[in-house]
């Protein structure tokens, strides 16, 4: 199976080796087809020894993804992947760990241990295929799901606030958050391709089509007509510019976004210049799509990352000072305690 | 292990029954007795547990036999002085063999008027009550429920027919340490080491283990080890210089079998289990786990052995912390997580998701009074049947039950080993008698220890194919593969899987295989079960008490009972194994004209026994929160020989 001609250089990989041979079985046109392509596509960039990849899964259409990799995986139950991933992260570190969700498995039933692992931040990768509709169920409203939603469960619309998985991310502490689209290939690859580069927990969300249940929900951010005014993709120490030709900007007056048209005198001097590190521009970004006073384009890219310790990190330094402070407790002692007596 | 022990012949008197001869005297004399109950009874905050398990390690470390029962309010500091608010030790220690904490107790310790109320019931007659004065005055009165106005128990006819000793606890304790610069609120919490000191005093046992416990707890701040010093060599003073104690008593060391002994917890007993299992299987411990009482001591336990290398890892929630383990189990750790009845509720999904991808992982249930929260700090069996049957689909799993707080660490260990050896999570109950509860134990050695058999695959199964995660052995039994493990890439999941590949699949007659498969797997452990032996009685006969778990102690002092009264046709067999069930407990059964079953609980093993050999079992069932007194099951089972 190895080439032993050159011991000391891998050979790399390719999309074929993360190609499970399990028939895929999406819904012709689903958005996961683009998502599952784009994975396989980077993933031998950057993995040389694809027996450390572990994908780990809920439930739901998007959940069946590990099946299709050739890798390891764990197909598990609704909303827990990512607390049984930071299980499989704390025990082995040396794992390259991957989560994969849909909108209702991560925000709604496994929505607590979302959070917690946002908080704890192991180093795993966490994409959360965001169709605003419940697919597998065959079509009940989201939580990311507009309000006023009509779907099978709310035929006279959905009475709940969505969640806006940004502003939900960034309050949990998450240290990296990016968007990116299942019609936007280059794009999603280069947003894995960063999710990877990330140490800690590394949230992509991606705007996903469900063509059967909610089709067309992104369509202003990826069609034609209508992609250049309502997306704004976002680049490190770049200007924040949207619109057909480059014609729009955005600035801030203190708090509040302001679109300013480029083409009217505007300068580029004045806009906003995209800082990941900047955490409370990254709240602001994340506020784009609940924005009532203003429309604002959809923004695109990475939000935010920081660099802080990862849990298992943290785990195994407490374990390492305490072998080397006490050095390791022989089981005979433990199973002796501290005190004893003898009865002869 | 082994339950058998000797029993020391000497015909001394017990304590309960002499004391009502004791007159006041000058002289104070020195009495040799067999076996005693001491409640340490008083305010949640006045120390109690503490007091009472110091006395009850150095009442170990003497090489007494003894059987603890802590008892506390659900509260941390329900309102001082109140019913609420009592906090009670239960010791039961002697120069014979002690398998209960004592139905009733002989010394009555009451800091206040309410831990009076509250206890006096069980206080044998003739019984010993020790008194804070302090803890009666008229607010002390009012808190513990007594219309106003009304004449202090102490004053009353309450305590006729006791010997009652009036001590001004918190007085004494401020006089002694009237010199210490802490504050009157610190000088006042120092009172439980003046009574530990003097009934060290009148039972005639060393300061020297506490004294040591005090500088290794308070070492770091003199002036309160300098404070609770003194009071404790005050209370003993106060029992040598003052008159008013007229006798001491002594215990001989028991007549346990040779060996090295520690006493020991059943939670703490539980997470040495684990640890020791873990070491002879070589694997790392994750422990995922969620506070919950009266669970959480096997988070701190394990917690404290991070230079072994041990992960533990407080979730989020009750989910979190099962699933945390599993994931750790497919990465090839020794996946445990510990809970009681609501957070093992919680787990059932992931219990079910356990089961189906066939990994090892130990699931320990401490089980409380229930339903919902019920009484999170008494004691239950109420959680068999969830343990049995509760998980969605066909997902029968091993079950274990320890029947004493040592016999947590042989219960675990088997636990562990049957899980990782037949690749299956395992239920390990226990409940909260013997998790807080200790007793001595002779502990085994590393080497003591039988070997556990851990093997990963690290090649291909199905050699020029693909590889087959599923492919069983002759017990039923897949391989365990680790992430990491070059060429073997595989995915596993929830879904139903087709035979050895475990590729998903919707096949109907695939899918009821798999369900026998799988539940064929979990009932070959019947093999390698030892077959069922009375603990104590004959293989055939008039009576068999069948009993599981806690009530071990129980039952075992009314057989030893019985047995000295001449009813050598009743006999008791203990489960431990309660999913399979031994492959000879039907024949077993068979050989009784009658069989009792005893539960804290209202009749599930009665069910599972009734259900699965046809026997007219009867049942005898207590949920009041407490273990059963010996009293209780000796009238029951006379009751049922008689008729």
């Amino acid at each position: 199976m190895e080439t032993t001609l050159e011991p000391t250089a891998p050979v790399k990989l390719t999309a074929k080796d993360f190609t499970s041979d399990q028939e895929v079985k999406w819904c012709p046109g689903c958005g996961d087809y683009s998502i599952l392509k784009q994975v396989q596509t980077v993933l031998p960039n950057f993995v040389t020894e694809k027996e450390k990849v572990v994908f780990v899964s809920g439930i739901g259409c998007s959940s069946r993804f590990p099946y299709y990799m050739d890798t390891y995986g764990m197909h598990s139950i609704h909303g827990r992947a990512t607390a049984i991933a930071t299980g499989v992260k704390a025990a082995n570190p040396e794992l390259n760990v991957w989560v994969i969700g849909g909108d209702g498995d991560l925000l709604s039933i496994g929505g607590n241990h979302f959070i917690h692992m946002l908080r704890r931040n192991p180093d795993i990768k966490l994409m959360l295929f965001n169709n605003e509709i419940y697919g597998l169920t065959k079509g009940q409203y989201s939580p990311t799901s507009p309000k006023g939603t009509v779907a099978k469960s709310t035929p006279a619309g959905s009475v709940d606030e969505p969640f806006n998985p940004a502003e939900l991310a960034l309050g949990a502490k998450s240290s990296f958050f990016a968007r990116t689209l299942d019609r936007d290939p280059k794009h999603m690859q280069a947003m894995i391709t960063r999710a990877n580069g990330h140490k800690g927990t590394a949230l992509l969300e991606i705007y996903q089509n469900c063509p059967v249940f909610n089709d067309g929900a992104f369509f202003i951010f990826t069609e034609k007509d209508t992609k250049k005014e309502e997306a704004l993709y976002l680049e490190q120490g770049k200007p924040l510019i949207f619109g057909a030709g480059d014609s729009k900007g955005i600035k801030l007056d203190g708090f509040n976004p302001v679109v300013v048209d480029l083409t009217t005198g505007a300068s580029k001097d004045d806009l906003w210049i995209h800082d990941e590190a900047d955490k409370n521009k990254a709240f602001i970004l994340a506020g784009f799509a609940d924005n009532t006073e203003t429309h604002l384009p959809r923004p695109f890219g990475v939000y935010y990352q920081t660099n802080r310790s990862c849990i298992e990190d943290d785990m195994a330094a407490q374990i390492e000072a305490a072998k080397t402070k006490k050095g390791k407790i022989p089981l005979n002692r433990i199973l002796s305690g501290e005190k004893t007596w003898a009865i002869v | 292990m082994s339950y058998e022990k000797n029993i020391d012949p000497s015909n001394v008197l017990s304590f309960g029954e002499d004391l009502g001869e004791v007159k006041p005297s000058r002289i104070t004399e020195t009495k040799q007795i067999e076996s005693l109950v001491i409640r340490f009874s008083g305010d949640s905050g006045d120390g109690m547990q503490l007091t009472g398990m110091q006395f009850t390690d150095t009442t170990a470390l003497l090489g007494q036999d003894l059987s603890t029962f802590p008892e506390f309010p659900a509260e941390i500091r329900a309102p001082a002085g109140t019913l609420a608010g009592v906090s009670g030790f239960q010791v039961h220690f002697g120069s014979k063999e002690i398998f209960t904490p004592g139905d009733m107790y002989d010394v009555l310790v009451a800091m206040n008027a309410a831990a009076l109320k509250n206890d006096l019931k069980r206080l044998k007659r003739h019984g010993v009550v020790i008194v804070n004065v302090a803890g009666f005055d008229s607010k002390n009165l009012k808190l513990a429920g007594y219309p106003e106005g009304s004449v202090s128990p102490l004053e009353d006819n309450t305590l006729d027919g006791y010997t009652v000793y009036k001590i001004d606890v918190t007085k004494h304790t401020k006089d002694a340490l009237k010199e210490s610069k802490l504050s009157m609120k610190e000088i006042e919490r120092c009172k439980n080491m003046f009574v530990l000191g003097v009934l060290f005093w009148m039972f005639d046992k060393s300061m020297e283990f506490t004294l040591q416990f005090l500088e290794e707890k308070f070492g770091k701040n003199p002036e309160i080890l300098e404070a609770n010093i003194t009071a404790l060599k005050s209370g003993w003073n106060y029992g040598d210089h003052t008159e008013i104690f007229t006798t001491r008593y002594q215990t001989a060391p028991a007549k346990l079998p040779a060996g090295v002994y520690r006493n020991i917890s059943g939670n703490q007993a539980l997470a040495i289990g684990v640890i020791a299992a873990a070491e002879k299987a070589g694997l790392q411990i994750f422990l995922g786990s969620y506070p919950i009482t009266p669970a959480s001591d096997i988070l701190h336990e394990l917690s404290k052995y991070k230079a072994n290398g041990i992960k533990t890892f407080q979730a989020e929630d009750e989910i979190a912390a099962i699933c945390s383990a599993i994931g750790a189990a497919y990465t090839g750790s020794l996946g445990v997580t510990s809970t009681s009845g609501p957070g093992l509720a919680l787990k059932s999904e992931a219990m079910s998701l356990a089961m189906m991808l066939e990994l090892p992982l130990l699931i320990c249930d401490i089980q409380r009074g229930g339903p919902s929260t019920g009484l999170p700090t008494k004691t239950e069996q109420s959680d068999l049947l969830f343990a049995m049957h509760g998980r969605h689909g066909e997902a029968p799993l091993p079950i274990i039950a320890a029947a004493t707080p040592s016999d947590c660490f042989d219960a675990v260990y088997e636990a562990i080993t049957i899980s990782i050896e037949h690749m299956v999570p395992v239920i390990f109950l226990s409940d909260g008698y013997i998790a807080n509860g200790s007793e001595p134990w002779r502990f085994p050695t590393e080497d003591n220890l039988k070997p556990i058999n851990v093997k990963f695959l690290t090649e291909n199964n199905n050699p020029g194919g693909k590889l087959l995660p599923y492919k069983r052995d002759n017990r039923g039994v897949r391989p365990w593969i680790k992430p990491g493990t070059k060429g073997l890439e595989h995915r596993i999941g929830g879904l139903e899987k087709q035979n050895e590949t475990g590729n998903v699949s919707y096949d109907s007659t695939n899918h009821e295989l798999m369900v026998k498969l799988r539940a064929e797997k979990v009932a070959k452990i019947a093999e390698r079960i030892p077959l069922l032996k009375p603990d104590s009685g004959e293989e055939k006969g008039k009576v068999l008490v069948l009993g599981w778990g806690s009530t071990y102690g129980a039952i075992k002092t009314v057989m030893n009972e019985l047995h000295a009264e001449g009813y050598k046709d009743v006999s008791h067999v203990h489960l431990r194994h309660m999913n399979p069930f031994p492959k000879n407990l039907g024949n077993l059964l068979n050989g009784f004209d009658k069989v009792l079953i005893p539960e804290m609980n209202t009749g599930q093993l009665l069910q599972l026994i009734r259900a699965k050999y046809l026997v007219p079992a009867i049942g005898y069932s207590k949920v009041q929160g407490l273990p059963f007194d010996t009293d209780e099951i000796k009238a029951k089972v006379l009751e049922i020989y008689n008729s």
